[in-house]
This record gives structure tokens, sequence and C-alpha cells, in this order.
């Protein structure tokens, strides 16, 4: 995928798809930002970049969800948590690969990605975290 | 404290809040409407009633749709402009705050405001899905992150970092559910045990069945008119003195912080600022106790007590009925029921009850200063307002 690819969360999840974690950086104030934004909001220039992730970071908090929307209820219960990567972005996700009593916060967590994007709208592809 | 009104509330009303079996929105709306007119003979609704601003979170729940002249038909108020406004949750106190601009514009001296949901007739699966379309859909929603989830991230950050305990949570339901059966119009007028609540079901831990509040079907509304005209309507008018609303980030994981709103935080001081109340003035209080980690979160925003102490203030018994600022007399969104899109007007009612000394068993002695403190999704919308007897 190219790195000129509008600055839109479809671009967001069209990198996820190949496996790579991309932000937004303003080239004139260098603001970045999670999710990508087509005008930075701190200075207002459209001129923006992308930047690649790598997708390691700390949990700042989680919790395990019992009562889930119809499309989820398969997995429960399941993990969920906010990360925040080494450069302060933030991103919320899905955790795999843990028992909920294993969770701490500020626990060393990644990001992986899964391998199909969803069949039905927005056919997006999920990352997911699990423990390093 | 002679602060000049922004607005008066002449009149208000509330169906009764619960599981309201047959009953469309338009029907609840109207049941609250009723109580409004009946309480302020004064008022000729097709005369003086020149506008209606009405809350209502979503379609989904009865497939319908363009609800503004859909409830003033039902109330009456054919042909008078009528607007739905969204806010999520704290879609009523967004149309109180609407119909506040309204009054200041000049454009109108007597207005309606209110708000409405019907949400009980659907399955558990469904209102969770619902609810979840006021949190962010590309990476809360996608990710199978509920409402309850939300709150529950910020109750674990809340402990983390305050040593809050889940007994500090347990005691906002045993509090509010306490407070719910003075309230006839409560949805769960029963008194539970700490107990019960610490061994209820866990919806997202720590949050378990009874830190959530409830799916509730209700109506709620209040008239509003121009402060030097109240008094043609009423003797006993409460006045608005401040109002703020702010809004942050739809996502969570987007805020500065996960432990405090800092929506409410900068609605408060606008509505602080305006009225020249401070947090220690107010005599009552209904904050938005969506779960019960969010009461203890607005003890904090509001100022109530000091960052990281809201655990306290609960442990303390110092948000009771006869404590130094009871919250939420009415039982709160935790017993008295949450129907979203009419819980920031019935929060107003409950002040408007409690600062005309009609509040029956459940009647702060003496209050004069009110404040309420509506908040939409997990907090990109918060409104705060602060109210005085005549
Ligand atoms: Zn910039």
């Amino acid at each position: 995928m190219s790195e000129s690819h509008p600055f839109t969360v479809s671009s967001f999840y069209l990198f996820i798809k190949e496996k790579r974690l991309m932000a937004a950086k303003c080239s004139k104030c260098g603001t970045i930002v999670l999710p990508p934004k087509p005008m930075c909001t701190k200075c207002f220039c459209t001129d923006i970049e992308w930047i690649e992730l790598n997708g390691t970071g700390k949990l700042l908090s989680y919790t395990v969800i019992h009562v889930a929307p119809e499309q989820f209820q398969s997995m429960v219960p399941y993990c969920v948590g906010i990360v925040e990567f080494n450069d302060g972005l933030r991103l919320p996700g899905i955790i795999k690969d843990i028992q909920p009593e294993q969770l701490k916060v500020g626990m060393e967590l990644k990001t992986d990605f899964e391998c199909e994007p969803s069949s039905t709208w927005p056919c997006w592809t999920r990352y997911y975290f699990k423990p390093v | 404290m002679a602060t000049k009104p922004l607005v008066s509330i002449v009149s208000a009303g509330l169906s009764k809040f619960g599981r309201r079996e047959g009953l469309m929105c338009r029907e609840l709306f109207a049941e609250a409407t009723k109580e409004a007119f009946e309480r302020c003979p004064n008022l000729d609704p097709i005369q003086d009633v020149e506008a209606l601003f009405v809350g209502q979170m979503g379609e989904s729940y009865e497939h319908q749709g363009h609800t503004g002249p859909t409830l003033a038909d039902w109330s009456g108020l054919l042909p008078k402009p009528a607007i739905r406004i969204e806010s999520a949750c704290a879609s009523s106190g967004s149309a109180l705050r609407t119909g506040i601009y309204a009054i200041l514009s000049g454009l109108h001296k007597v207005v309606m405001v209110g708000g409405v949901e019907k949400m009980t007739h659907r399955t558990t699966a469904e209102v969770t899905e619902y609810l979840a379309m006021a949190s962010d859909f590309p990476f809360e929603q996608w990710n199978g992150i509920t409402f309850p989830g939300l709150y529950a991230l910020m109750a674990t950050a809340h402990m983390h970092k305050y040593g809050t305990t889940e007994e500090n949570l347990a005691q906002v339901a045993v509090k509010n559910h306490h407070n719910g059966t003075l309230n006839p119009k409560a949805h769960m007028q029963k008194e539970i045990t700490l107990e019960k609540a610490l061994t209820s079901k866990m919806v997202a831990s720590p949050l378990k069945l009874y830190d959530c509040s409830l799916i509730t079907d209700g109506a709620s509304c209040l008239i509003l008119t121009a402060p030097e005209i109240a008094k043609q309507y009423t003797d006993t008018p409460v006045h608005i003195i401040g109002s703020g609303q702010a809004s942050d980030t739809i996502g969570l994981y987007e805020r500065e912080e996960l432990t405090s709103l800092k929506a409410a935080k900068v609605a408060a001081k606008q509505a602080y600022k305006m009225s020249g109340v401070t947090p220690k003035d107010v005599d009552v209080a209904e904050v938005h106790d969506c779960f019960t980690i969010a009461e203890i979160l607005a003890y904090e925003d509001l100022g109530f007590c000091e960052t990281g102490k809201g655990g306290n203030l609960i442990q303390n018994g110092e948000t009771e009925l006869g404590g130094k600022i009871p919250v939420n007399p009415s039982g709160g969104l935790k017993s008295k029921g949450h129907p979203v899109g009419a819980t920031g007007t019935a929060q107003a009612y409950e002040i408007y009850l409690q600062l005309t000394g009609q509040a029956d068993k459940r009647q702060v002695t003496g209050a004069e200063i009110g404040l309420s403190h509506n908040v939409g999704g997990s907090g990109a919308t918060s409104s705060v307002h602060v109210y005085r007897s005549d």
C-alpha cells in the first residue's frame, strides 16, 4: 500500500491488513495522532505524513467483558484494554493469549494482526494486543 | 448570591420510570407533559409554549426518527417548532441548554425542554449494541468494547491510581437504591445490601450488575421562561443561574486522563463561574451515575472532594441524605432508572422538586442551591447546571 494514501481511518485499516501500525504526523508542527486525521487539529495544516509504530507499549487499563453485543458473544469473557505505545499514542483493543488474572496495569504488550478482514462492512482487519 | 437568572423553571413533569410495557415514546412524553401542564394552571400550553426541544438518543429502539414533531403532536403543541437534540445520554441536558439559548436569544419567552427513551422492549444484547453507538465505532465498538466496558476501564484506572475499592463502588449502589425507595416514580424501589451488590453477576470487571444503571422507559420535561415573566405562571419558580457544557474526544483512549471526565470539569467550571456558586454552596446534586464509578468521578470533577478522594466521600456517608452534600436523592440513574434521552431533564425535575420543597420523604431540608451533571457517552459531552430557589 502506498504511503501517499489519504489520512483516513480506512487507510489505517488497510495498513493493518499489511500488518503495519501507522500513525499520522503533521509536517509543520510535528504532532503525531492516532487515529489519523486529514488535517492537523493543533495547527490546521494539511501537510501530513505517515509514520510506522513498532506496536509495543504499556497497558494503561483493562477490563474483562462478560456481557457483549451479538457479534462478540461467542468470545465472552474476553479481555480488552487501552495500550499506550512508546511514543505516547494510545489505542484500545482486544488482548489475546492471556488469562484475566494475569492482567496488570503497566504490563508490556505488543500489537499483532488478524489474518482475515471482516466479511461484512466495514471489511477491516483487526489488530489486537498480546503479552510480549 | 443575587446572580441574575438565565431562565426560570415554572413547571416540570416526569413520567413514572420503569418497564412501561405497551407504551411508546410519544405516550410516555405526553405523561410527563400532562404533569407539567397540571402543575401550572396559569399556563395555557397552546397560547404560551412557543417551542419544544427534546432529547432522545436513538432511533433504533422504536425504529422511529423525527421525534420532535411526534412528541409535539402527542403533547398538544402543534404547530410549534419541535426539534430533537442528540448527545447520547446527555441528550436532554443539551436540550435544556438549547432551551436556554432560545430564551436568551430573545426569540422565545416560554419553551418546553425535555427528553424521552423507550428501551425495555429490546433484549439486553440489543440495548448493549444501541448504547455502544454513543462510543467510537472504528476503535472501541469495533474491538468489542461495550459501554460498561468503557466505564470499567475508568474504574480499573481509578482503583489503580487512587486505591478506590470495589466496596466504594458498591456503596454508591446501596445509597442510590436506598434513595430510590423514597421516590415513588423510581424504576426499582428496593433496598440492596453491600453483599448483594458485591456478589452480583459480572458485566465488565470490576463492574457488576449492581454497578450499572437500569434499562428503563421514561420521559421528563420542564417549562422554561424568561426570568422576568416567571411570576406570571407560578409563585415558586426555580431559577437556572449557571449553565456549562463541553465536548471531548469520542474515544476514551484519546483523553488526557482515564480517571476524570475533562468535559465535566470544564462544564462545571463554566457553570460555577457564571452562577458565582462554589462547590461547598451546593445543597443538593443530581449526578450522572450511569455506572457507580461515574458517581465517584462526578464527586471529584464537580469539586465536592479532592481528586482521588471520591471513594472516601461515599465511604464516609457524606453524599447520603442527611450528609454534607446529598447526591442523587432521586435514586439516580442507578435506581430511578436511565431512559437515556430523558435523564438530563429528569435530573433537573428532581432539583426543581428539591428547591420548591416538594421532594417529600427524600427532601433535603432547606435546599436552596442545586446542581445537575449530565454526561453523554463515556464523557464526550457533559453539561452542568446550577439552580437557585426563588
Ligand atoms: Zn500541526
